[in-house]
């Protein structure tokens, strides 16, 4: 499954971020390759989601260097960040819809500041997207008040997906999610991704997702990747914190359960 | 980009052979619209259509919508229409597309202009009634939880109050003070200009010295503490609405009224005659102070003369007014705080309701009581 040839669409190297004195990620490397579904664990403070903000470029770092479809993003000019902020999409965890908005003008959003179409072309692929991420037309003139915390995932993810991206975070999508609502959203998160050829970055805790979509799975301790590779890596590794997370009880019954 | 580059036609018989080139993405959806929309409105008569995608590369959502749209039209058109070609890698994204859109999207409602127009009116009207009502409630709640905490001064909040006592009063000190002395000089400034055409320089004093006791000083500081601290209330209560806080107090058996609101109100009631009175002094040093270097009159002349000319009334008819302002204030904070819905938009509208709604009626009840003290004759 593995091919070390494969582009990649995301290097990270020897990044160090800190906070004052506290250092969360130290001297950290990671390739996301082109097409995979990688999954990032680690326990809760660990810097999974101070990662993924270094590398979308909310935080800053004090060292390393980030590319992102080959692009360097400290020597990247205006337009060319633009450029790299047109080819991914970003869901958030709360979704981050914006609360002025109603559904369809959520989602919208991006191709009306960054493409030149037609309204009805905007309409018509809005609602397209809308349908992909299994939502009802129905849904387009709410606002996100008037969501459910389900249905906010679905839009924001319609959202992320707007610009047809090749490459999308995904911190905890199933999150607050129940584990049908959860078991659905990763079996979309897989359909559009063979769909639309995409490489997902995906922050989780939910093992299932773990289980279910990931190619290869990233974990992050003391600053560091600590192990990348397929779940049997992870199953087979000796390091006390992969086998309390992997192998812990609720591991162990999302193993049974899946069969 | 030249059309033929991005969609190819020929005709074989009656059949249309339509063949899409390069790349079918959302960045170039402007480019392939109107070449889509050009084949798929074209008056030419056509039995059957095949469109070659053999050699599109890479076709994203946007591409194929469009694909899925020109096979519609001429489907609609009574044609025949094959996709052939298709590269294995799109398969899904096709697939995906022709399931798309398929419900027709709503027709526009149309409206009369008139119609629009009396349920403007109407609408408004409904609404000033509502917030009325809602005024009416919150005093209702208030008094109701104000006479709770007569009754067991323990459970009233003293802590709250304090804080809020501290944001709303003794932190707005400084910038009462200056407005007010700024205002104090205005007046003295402009009375010495034009009582001095007649002589009458020295009927300054009165008219600072009334005019600031009894109406300006509440008035500045009102309007000030509306706009600096009932908008506060108003975001603060808002935002807590949006996240669910106030509901959570509600489930645990808490009253908002009692725990948020109360607490705010009675640190207005309390700060703002205070704040009315610096600020009446320091309106009056402003305007003896333009009185003795602007106006030449010394300020001894000032004092003896301010002191005939008011009296404990003036004083007592502008500070009585305060705490009715400052109550009415916090109300109105409060009512349109617990207005708030989802979206950071409504906070914004309430916020700005708050301060205009308290400002008009400041100013509304300003003149009530100019006609009540004049009836009884002070």
């Amino acid at each position: 499954m593995l091919q070390p040839a494969r582009e990649v669409v995301l290097s990270a190297r020897d990044v160090v971020v800190a906070f004052g004195e506290k250092v969360i990620l130290d001297h950290l490397n990671l390739d996301v390759y082109r097409g995979e579904v990688l999954g990032f664990v680690g326990g809760s403070g660990a810097g999974k989601s101070v990662l993924m903000r270094t590398i979308i470029g909310l935080l800053p770092k004090r060292q390393g260097k980030i590319e992102v479809f080959g692009v360097d993003l400290d020597a990247a000019s205006e337009e060319e960040l633009v450029a790299v902020e047109q080819r991914w999409g970003i869901l958030f965890q709360q979704g981050a819809l914006f609360s002025s908005l109603n559904v369809l003008q959520n989602v919208q959003f991006p191709i009306r500041e960054y493409l030149n179409v037609s309204e009805r072309l905007m309409d018509e692929i809005a609602v397209a997207k809308l349908e992909m991420v299994g939502l009802s037309p129905d849904v387009q003139e709410k606002y996100p008040s008037e969501l459910s915390g389900g249905m906010i995932k679905r839009v924001a993810l319609a959202r992320a997906l707007a610009l047809d991206p090749e490459l999308v975070f995904l911190d905890e999508p199933t999150s607050g999610l129940d584990p049908i609502g959860a078991g659905e959203f990763d079996e979309l998160i897989r359909t559009l991704q063979r769909t639309l050829g995409l490489t997902v970055y995906m922050v989780t805790h939910d093992l299932d997702s773990l289980h279910a979509i990931c190619d290869r799975i990233a974990v992050l301790a003391g600053g560091k990747v600590i192990l990348e590779g397929p779940m049997s890596a992870m199953l087979a590794s000796e390091h006390p914190w992969l086998k309390a997370y992997f192998r812990g009880k609720r591991a162990r019954m999302a193993v049974t359960a899946e069969g | 980009m030249n059309d033929d580059n991005i969609l190819r036609s020929r005709r074989e018989g009656d059949r249309l052979v339509l063949t899409a080139l390069g790349p079918w993405t959302a960045v170039h959806a402007h480019n392939l619209e109107p070449v889509i929309e050009a084949q798929a409105t074209s008056s030419q008569p056509v039995r059957a259509v095949d469109i070659d995608l053999s050699q599109v590369k890479p076709l994203d959502t946007f591409g194929a919508w469009l694909i899925e749209r020109l096979a519609r039209a001429f489907s609609a058109r009574g044609a025949e229409t094959r996709i052939l070609g298709l590269p294995e890698d799109y398969r899904g994204i096709v697939d995906e597309v022709h399931g798309a859109n398929l419900k027709p999207a709503p027709p526009p409602v149309k409206t009369s202009r008139i119609l629009v127009a009396l349920d403007a009116i109407g609408s408004a009207l409904v609404n000033a009634t509502n917030g009325g009502v809602l005024i009416l409630r919150m005093l209702g709640a208030v008094s109701k939880a104000l006479g709770r905490a007569i009754l067991h001064p323990t459970k009233f909040r003293w802590t709250a109050m304090v804080v809020h006592m501290e944001r709303v009063g003794w932190n707005a000190v400084p910038i009462m003070l200056l407005v007010t002395f700024l205002i104090g000089c205005i007046l003295a400034q402009q009375g010495i200009f034009h009582f001095r055409k007649f002589g009458a320089d020295i009927f300054v004093i009165d008219m600072v010295g009334i005019l600031v006791l009894r109406e300006v000083g509440v008035l500045i500081v009102s309007v000030m503490v509306a706009g600096r601290s009932g908008s506060a209330y108003t975001a603060e209560l808002g935002s807590m609405k949006m996240r669910e806080e106030i509901d959570a107090l509600r489930t645990m058996g808490f009253d908002p009224t009692e725990v948020l609101i109360l607490p705010r109100i009675v640190a207005l009631v309390v700060s703002v005659p205070i704040l009315t009175f610096l600020g009446s002094m320091s309106a009056l040093y402003g305007g003896g102070l333009v009185a003795w270097l602007y106006g030449g009159i010394d300020p001894d002349v000032f004092l003896s003369r301010l002191r005939e000319s008011i009296s404990m009334e003036t004083f007592l008819v502008g500070v009585i007014k305060a705490p009715v302002m400052a109550f009415i204030i916090g109300i109105v904070a409060s009512v349109q705080g617990l207005e708030v819905k989802g979206s950071a938009e409504s906070l914004g509208a309430h916020t700005t309701s708050s301060v205009v709604i308290s400002i008009f009626l400041v100013i509304v009840l300003d003149g009530f009581f100019a006609i009540f003290f004049a009836s009884i004759g002070i």
